[in-house]
């Protein structure tokens, strides 16, 4: 939730006190809630409100479709393009290997340290990058919901959320190959 | 004919069902030839899936104590 309200607020103390006082009015608020929608929803429309007011306050709030675009703006592919050929015969063709992951033991796949890895990953992305793969990948929201929740265009999500997740399989594969080197 | 530096760029919206059919044909046919593109997808999908499992506890435990202060306080106030 901390990541999500970053989007809004950007600073993590400041977001960590937003979730704070979202918790506290959702336990405020729990007998009335209606279930007409989802806990998970109100939750997060309860945070959303929050992080906007504090951000308001603080007069930081940007429109996020506006860093959403900014974010999703320039030609980078997700992976760097020294691994591919720049030229010739061969021109946009990895360079280098791509070793598949899945002849990988899966407590390698599977450790405290690839998680922490991941998560450190994610938090140094830009706050909507952050905020998108949260929502969708950690969280699991349709992608619809998502543009929703954020405000941003459907296809800025999309250019978003493949940034993010490619920044993620780069730490993976940073990981896997640090773990090499050690063996 | 696609490159594969094509295929990284278009993999989300692959994965996120947004290709035209005649792009998405283009798209498994590189694929369909390509070893290190297969491999370069299942590792999407394998970090998709395990961005999946990272999830972490949302009330870090010095807030809960704070938390459950305040639900008793509240439910004392009524």
């Amino acid at each position: 939730m901390t990541r999500v309200a970053m989007a809004f607020v950007s600073r993590r103390p400041v977001a960590e006190e937003v979730v704070q006082e979202t918790w506290l009015n959702v336990v405020r608020g729990l007998d009335g809630f209606e279930a007409k929608s989802s806990l998970r929803t109100w939750i997060y429309a309860i945070l959303g409100n929050c992080a906007r007011r504090r951000a308001e306050q603080e007069r930081r709030l940007v429109p996020l479709s506006e860093l959403a675009a900014e974010e999703a703006s320039g030609d980078d592919l997700g992976v760097s393009r020294d691994r591919f050929f720049e030229g010739g015969r061969w021109a946009g063709m990895w360079s280098s290997a791509v070793p598949p992951w899945d002849g990988l033991p899966e407590e390698r796949l599977l450790s405290s340290e690839l998680r922490t890895a991941l998560l450190e990953a994610i938090d140094a992305l830009p706050r909507m990058q952050r905020a998108v793969i949260t929502l969708r990948d950690v969280e699991g929201w349709p992608p619809e919901e998502v543009c929703e929740y954020l405000d941003v265009a459907d296809g800025n999500q999309r250019v978003l959320l493949h940034r993010a997740r490619a920044a993620a399989r780069a730490a993976i594969e940073r990981y896997l190959e640090e773990g090499t080197d050690r063996c | 004919m696609l490159s594969c530096a094509d295929i990284v760029k278009l993999v989300t919206d692959y994965y996120e069902g947004r290709l035209t059919p005649a792009e998405r044909g283009r798209f498994e046919e590189h694929v369909a030839i390509c070893p290190p593109c297969r491999s370069f997808l299942a590792q999407m999908r394998t970090t998709v899936e395990l961005l999946g499992e990272i999830r972490e506890e949302d009330v870090p435990p010095a807030m809960e104590e704070h938390l459950l202060t305040a639900f008793r306080d509240w439910k004392r106030d009524e």
